[in-house]
This record gives structure tokens, sequence and C-alpha cells, in this order.
């Protein structure tokens, strides 16, 4: 099968509902297929593997799979494809000095990001398209030279509205006018609304409690990601971030996301049970952070992300600098199958990486 | 306004283009302004232009001009 075959015959994998036995089979087949493409068409990502693995056992399970340090991706300029191919620069943003990380996207990778965010996402949002209220600037879209993290959100969740609004203006302060034009336009309806964590919390949440205004949301479902780091010092928490954005807009579904820049689309959106849930098209593994042992379920442990859309650089088996923890796999309440998982914090040696949260 | 005109115009208005530009070879990712973000933008005045509603999976397959003729189809329109 060529690629274009293969990346058809994987959109048709049923989000949440493939038993762990058949997930086993088919994503291990891809990370086999996509690790053998890398090796050849990507020198450094051959040269690392054979550093690290030499020799490559075989991959009899997705345990097997090379991973690589997520930070690499900062350090070496990590393309598959040549240069005329490449249509796209994604970038992580990088904090104090430090330098991004890079993605380079051809049109398969570009294309399967988004058809992929859009069956994820599809399974909490449905299939109509809603009014939506981008908790961000428009600025933050309108720059193409800043291809950010954020950028990719915005637009990628852009696919699910037909009507899109910016809570705020570009020095980031809340446009209180708009927003109510907004809602007043839309009375009635259900609304989708996208942010960053870290700018929902500071820009939108703060304000509206220090304007001691209420936004009339009940029919709203707020969609976040970007991570929770920002915030630690705050002592937010899950819980709390969700009690606090109902109490000031009457929202009852609120939905965290979680995933790499490094693997855009494949997100892992938390369900009605407050769990992150792995795709049909993505999974998580834990690894020991001293000895890099695969750890059991309910052990916490380092972040390992795989995903079958990282055609163009070679992504699709990270290890990230995030601490978390497997809860159960496809047993969870909400009915989806599927690793599902609770993320902690970051490891404490681990440099900070300023990722989609940092302006 | 004629429907093929108002397509046209739409292509040439969302993506800065002179009024005389050969619209009908654009295709995604073919000139600069038809990137992800001018996606959103040309599918946007699209639909105001026509006042319908396209489905997702429409949005993501509009790829060129001339399958967008056939998009528009569905929905009623003929350019």
């Amino acid at each position: 099968m060529s690629s274009k075959d293969t990346v058809k015959s994987v959109l048709d994998w049923p989000a949440f509902d493939m038993a762990a036995s058949e997930k086993q089979k088919k994503l291990l087949g891809e990370m086999q297929r996509l690790t053998e493409m890398h090796m050849i068409a990507c020198p450094p990502y051959q040269s690392v593997i054979n550093k690290l693995y030499a020799p490559i056992e075989n991959m009899d399970s997705l345990q097997d799979v090379p991973f690589i340090p997520v930070r690499l991706f900062k350090h070496q300029r990590l393309s598959s494809v040549p240069e005329r191919d490449i249509i796209k620069t994604m970038t992580s943003s990088g904090t104090s000095g430090h330098k991004p990380s890079q993605i380079f996207l051809d049109k398969i990778t570009a294309a399967l990001q988004v058809k992929v965010l859009v069956k994820i996402v599809s399974s909490f949002l449905g299939s109509k398209r809603l009014p939506m209220l981008v908790i961000d600037c428009k600025a933050t879209v309108a720059d193409r030279k800043r291809f950010s993290a954020r950028t990719a959100g915005i637009l990628g969740f852009s696919i699910f509205s037909h009507n899109v609004e910016y809570a705020l203006d570009e020095d980031m302060s809340l446009n209180e006018d708009r927003i109510k034009e907004f809602l007043s336009k839309h009375e009635g309806q259900d609304i989708l609304l996208f942010g960053f964590t870290f700018i929902i919390w500071q820009n939108f949440l703060q304000e509206l409690e220090r304007r001691q205004l209420n936004l009339p949301l009940e029919r709203g479902t707020l969609i976040h990601g970007g991570g929770w780091k920002k915030l630690v010092n705050e002592a937010v928490d899950n819980d709390e971030f969700k009690d606090r954005i109902s109490k000031a807009t009457g929202i009852q579904k609120v939905h965290n996301y979680y995933g790499m820049v490094e693997q855009t689309g494949s997100i892992f959106m938390e369900c009605e049970e407050g769990y992150l849930h792995a795709p049909a098209w993505a999974d998580i593994l834990i690894r020991d952070p001293i000895d890099f042992k695969p750890l059991p379920i309910g052990e916490k442990g380092l972040v390992q992300l795989l995903s079958v859309i990282p055609h163009s650089y070679p992504g699709h088996c990270i290890l990230s600098e995030d601490v978390g923890f497997i809860v159960g796999i496809d047993d969870c309440d909400c009915h989806r199958k599927g690793t599902y998982f609770k993320i902690e914090g970051r490891l404490e040696q681990a440099e900070v990486r300023g990722c989609s949260d940092s302006y | 306004m004629p429907n093929k005109e108002k397509y046209d115009q739409v292509f040439i208005e969302s993506f800065s283009l002179p009024a005389d530009a050969a619209v009908a070879k654009l295709a995604y990712q073919s000139i600069t302004e038809w990137d992800s973000v001018g996606h959103m933008g040309l599918i946007a005045n699209l639909e105001e232009a026509f006042d319908i509603m396209m489905d997702m999976e429409d949005i993501i397959d509009f790829s060129d001009y001339k399958t967008g003729i056939e998009t528009l189809k569905k929905y009623q329109i003929k350019i």
C-alpha cells in the first residue's frame, strides 16, 4: 500500500471504539511502518536511534517502539521530507532564550492533523458546527510568520464552528462589549468556547471575577489545552478551574485536552469522568524516569506519546517531560475505549519548556 | 451577480488578489495566502456569499477551485 492508501485506511479506525487487542495490532503496524520510514528518510533520527537502541530489537509490542526525547526537536532539525514538500513549519515558543521546537509539515501530515482532530472532537461535540468564542485575540491567527501551537489550536478548532468571535483585544484585555454582542446574537444556541488554559484563567476568568461579570453561557462547552504549568504557582487544579468557570459563566461542560505540538491533531480529550482519553490514533505509555522501563497501570512516571500523524518528521513516538499515570484501559465509565490517564505535572529537574501557553 | 462571478470574487477578496487573477488555477497551498489561516477565511466568506453552512468534511476536502464547484453543488449552488 502506498502512504496515501495507508493514511486513508487509518482514518477509518473508530475514534473510541477499538478494543485494546485490536488497537495494539493496528497501532503497532503503523508505528513499525513509520519508524522504518523515518529511519530511511531522516538521517539524524537514524543516527540517534542507532546510538540509543543498537541493535534495534523486534517491535513485538508498543513498548518496543523506539522513542526519542521530545526536546530533541529543539536541538536538531528533524525532517523526513525534501524542503520543497514542506508546507508549514510549526514552532513551540521557546522560553528564556531557549530554542523553540521546529516541526515541519508536509501535505499528508497536515491533512492527517485536521482529519484526526475532527474525528476525536466530534465524539464530544457532535458533527454540527457551532458558534465559537475564542478566548484569545485575533492577532494570534493573523500573523502568518509566527505559527505557534496557539495558532494551530485555534485554527484546528475553527472547523467546528461557523461563526467565530474573539473575546480578547490585541493587548489581551477582555472585550466585554464584543462578548455580549456575540452572545445576544446567538442567544438560545449551543456555543463552543475554545482557548488556552492559562489565558482563560488569567485573561478571561479572573477578569470576569474582578468585574463581577456573569455570562449567560449555560449552553456553552469549553475546550481548553496548553498545559497547567503556569497555573502551578497559583495552586489551581482542574476541579477548581471547572468550578470557577461554572460560577462565572454557567458552563457545565468543560473539557481539558492534553497533547504535544510535536503530535498536533491526535489530542487526548478529558471525558465526562475527568480522565484524559487516548483515541484510536494515539496512545501513551508510562516509563520510569530513571531506567525508562515501562510502568504498570496506576504507577507514576514519564509520559511517552505515540501518534500515527507524523509523516514528515520523526515525531510518532516521543518521550515527554510530563509525569502522569494510567488509570485504566477500555473500561472508563464514559464508555469510550482506549487508555485513560491523568497528568500530574512535569519532571522537577526538567527545564521549563514554553509550549503553547506563553505569549 | 451571477454565481460564477460571486464565486470568483470570494477567492479574489479572501486572498487579496488582483481583479484579473487566474482564480481557476488556485489550490490549497498553491499561493501563500491560501494556507490553513486563509482556508478558514475562504470558507467563511463562501458561506456568507451563498448563505450556506458546509459540513466539516466538505471544508476539509475543499482543496482547490474546481473541487469547490462540485462541493457547492451539494448545497444547491450551481456555479
